[in-house]
């Protein structure tokens, strides 16, 4: 292409407004959808003031902090304190190019597109460090070292699963990864029997939990939320943040949830493909936008469960520490995460029917479970607690002797 | 890195090289109230703990000289402000000690109900904060709903949710009101079902065993050399309630176990608290059925004027052992009132327990020991 084409230049600013005003619409809801959920969980009614059900609350959110003073601490150094939201929101916002929605919904299709979103997701961490960096406050650093390390550990079983899934679609394409659900690739038929297609959640169940808790730690959700635990480093790298540029923070925060929690579904819940062709429901044959259409809305729907499922997590469970995060990281999801890669390469090599991955990782899953519950039951041991009761004393004063044994 | 280039994960009490001095508090969202403590730091690691009070310090002591004893009830609320009604029966009690007061049995019963059901709202906001320093947001919510039902019925009785004013020298400012027992009844299923829910929610979790099970762990004799009472000492093996010990007002009447632990560690501290709870309940449901109609009130003039003398009473409150020392000299203020404040003396083990852990178990700890600075600081 040796001329300058001005039409592609002006579709692909036209793709990246729309894509944004997308996204920041997902955002809001995002933030109505976890105050909602938190509060029924808490037994609260949430919002419920602005709008009906409060849904305007999150316009009234942007509002109050798009207005609020942008203050930068005086130690801290300009250009790289206000660069560090931009390289955080950026990072998120790419890997949206080339997540397809359905078949025709993509910014920018590319044949390298899951190793594009892995390479460009990374991106993020230099912002979190960045702005735990310069933020000159002693919080903003541990918070934004223990980002560098969370991040960079748990990226590992993230690209390792996204490896099993390449190996197991023979692409790096996310189209072909949710194509392969339906059609043959090659001579293969991603199948269990050769007949329907399957979400590869049944292929690797192993591979599914791995790349949830992964993306949990690589989002920072709890039970992994340790770069800005609210209780111990105040907020971590966005402590010195205020107004506009904690709004970016935020908002890169939501999408980069919104992004786990769609290659969720892409890779493992068979994206926007319907349980069975929307044809066969309406009875009738459908133009292709139509197709799309209901596609988008099924792959949407299909990613609000799972950033629900997200949630749900954070109403539940206290916080790891961070030793306890990256030993979680590097002693069992690394592990874990290999053992779903070689299998899955063993029987791709072989050409064993897919049900062997199945056969082998719920034994290993289930394994891996009666472990940690052993861990658990060992510590949570309520033995140590015994019940004292009131005695005599030889003086005729009281003492407390254990429940059951002899005066 | 240190200066010996050498980081290992248990360096001794004391004997690692910092390499970042940091504030906790009194800012701190997780440093209940307005502790503060300066954490030198070896990257996670804390090496030295120092911990600062002094931020709440509102002279109570001293204010306590120039009032009236009625007055001086009103400041007791003040201090532990999640377990008023302990800290009034503290102070109650000492100057009837030193009159040589004999107090109605009725009123006696309606300040252990109270008192017991204060013992519980205080074990609800511990169980809910020490879940919410981990991270665990709903627990808190569960456990203000249960203590929301508490105050409520304190409302309806003293007239107050928190500063209730209404135990008096000699008995109490008043008689319940008739359906009280149907309504504490009733109260005490909802607070056994809500104990239980606490208790479901976190107790044996996977994160939060993780976070608390060996971490802050202090032996039953350092403890005792510390000063520390109450569910902390008992945490470590120590078996001491004054409620059993010492016993006061009618708790000699009452069937009622005390959990002791053995692992001195925050799990047990804070398990101990749940069970605890419990056993309150069970308190109060014998206290309502022994409780008889009677006077409230014994004969006091209108402004107490205790004999000259010296007196020390101690209670188990929510938080330990709540000591009050009286000198009157005959006045109607008394000459020195001072406070043996459970929390300030279970604060003095935290450099102990601190030393050696993350950065993420300091709030934990501090957590653990249930401190509430309106006591600590006075």
């Amino acid at each position: 292409m040796n001329e300058f084409n001005w039409t592609y230049v002006g579709v692909a600013v036209l793709g990246l407004f729309g894509l944004f005003s997308f996204l920041a619409t997902v955002v809001l809801s995002l933030t109505w959808y976890e105050r909602k959920m938190l509060a029924r969980i808490q037994m609260r009614s949430g919002p419920s003031r602005v709008g009906p059900h409060g849904l305007l609350q999150p316009i009234a959110d942007v509002f109050k902090l798009v207005t609020k003073e942008d203050i930068r601490p005086t130690n801290s150094s300009g250009l790289l304190f206000w660069s560090a939201p931009l390289i955080v929101f950026v990072s998120a916002f790419l890997v949206w190019l080339t997540v397809p929605f359905a078949d025709g919904a993509v910014v920018a299709p590319q044949e390298l597109g899951l190793l594009y979103i892995v390479a460009i997701s990374t991106v993020g961490i230099v912002g979190l460090l960045l702005a735990g960096y310069t933020s000159s406050s002693k919080y903003s650093v541990l918070g934004g070292i223990r980002a560098a390390a969370q991040l960079v550990s748990y990226e590992i079983p993230i690209i390792v699963v996204v490896l099993a899934i390449a190996v197991l679609v023979q692409s790096l394409d996310l189209r072909d990864v949710i194509l392969g659900n339906e059609v043959t690739i090659g001579e293969r038929v991603l199948s269990f029997d050769g007949q329907g297609a399957i979400p590869f959640a049944f292929i690797m169940p192993l591979g599914l939990i791995v790349f949830i808790l992964a993306g949990l730690a690589e989002l920072g959700r709890t039970p992994f939320d340790i770069h800005h635990a609210e209780s111990e480093v105040v907020g971590g790298p966005f402590l010195e943040y205020s107004g506009a540029h904690w709004a970016v923070f935020f908002l890169a925060e939501y999408i980069n949830t919104f992004v786990i929690a769609a290659l969720t579904v892409l890779l493992f819940f068979g994206g926007w493909s319907w349980p069975s062709p929307p044809e066969s429901v309406f009875g009738t044959a459908l133009e292709e936008w139509q197709t799309d259409a209901l596609g988008v809305g099924w792959f949407l729907f299909k990613t609000y469960m799972v950033v629900g499922l997200f949630f749900w997590f954070r109403g539940t469970y206290p916080r790891l520490r961070i030793d306890q995060l990256m030993a979680f990281g590097w002693k069992s999801l690394i592990p874990l995460s290999f053992v779903n890669f070689i299998l899955m390469s063993i029987v791709i090599f072989y050409e064993w029917p897919l049900w062997v991955m199945t056969a082998f990782s719920v034994p290993i899953l289930v394994l891996g479970l009666y472990i940690g519950s052993r861990r658990t039951a060992r510590l949570a041991d309520p033995t140590t607690v015994q019940m004292y009761r009131r005695a005599r004393r030889e003086d005729g004063g009281n003492k407390l002797i254990p429940e059951g044994s002899g005066d | 890195m240190t200066d010996s280039g050498i980081t290992t994960n248990v360096i001794d009490k004391g004997q690692g090289l910092a390499d970042m001095f940091i504030n906790m508090g009194p800012q701190h969202p997780a440093t209940h109230g307005v502790f503060r403590m300066e954490l030198a730091l070896d990257s996670e690691l804390i090496v030295d703990a120092t911990p600062h009070i002094g931020y709440l310090h509102r002279g109570s002591e001293k204010l306590f000289e120039h009032e009236i004893y009625s007055q001086i009830i009103t400041l007791f609320d003040r201090l532990d402000y999640i377990s008023n009604f302990n800290n009034e029966l503290g102070l109650v009690m000492a100057v009837e000690k030193l009159m040589d007061l004999e107090v109605p049995d009725r009123a006696e019963y309606i300040r252990v109900i109270l008192c017991e059901l204060n013992r519980i709202a205080s074990h609800l906001i511990f169980i809910g904060t020490f879940a919410l320093d981990m991270g665990a947001l709903t627990p808190s919510l569960y456990n203000f709903r249960d203590r929301e039902k508490i105050l409520t019925l304190f409302e309806a009785t003293s007239g107050a949710r928190m500063m209730h004013n209404f135990f008096r020298v000699g008995g109490v400012k008043q008689d319940v009101i008739k359906e009280f027992p149907a309504q504490v009844a009733t109260l005490l299923d909802e607070l056994e079902a809500g104990i239980d829910d606490a208790d479901k929610m976190l107790s044996l979790g996977e994160v939060f065993v993780e976070r608390t099970r060996g971490i802050g762990v202090i032996d039953g004799d350092v403890a005792l050399d510390w000063g520390v009472s109450g569910a902390t000492l008992r945490a470590s093996g120590v078996p001491y309630d004054v409620r059993v010990e010492d016993p006061y007002s009618v708790y000699d009447r009452f069937d009622f176990g005390v959990p002791v632990g053995s692992a001195g560690d925050c799990w047990d501290r804070y398990y101990l608290r749940v069970l605890e709870a419990r056993e309150s309940i069970k308190i109060i449901r014998q206290a309502l059925e022994q409780m008889e109609p009677g006077p409230i009130q014994t004969k006091v003039r209108a402004i107490a004027r205790p004999p000259k003398g010296e007196v020390y009473v101690h209670a188990e409150n929510p938080r330990g052992d709540f000591g009050v020392y009286l000198v009157s000299e005959g006045a109607e203020s008394p000459y020195r009132l001072k406070v043996r404040p459970p929390s300030f003396c279970n604060l003095m083990a935290l450099r102990d327990l601190l030393v050696g852990h993350y950065i993420a178990d300091s709030v934990v700890i501090l957590g653990s020991l249930d401190i509430v600075l309106g006591e600590v600081d006075r």
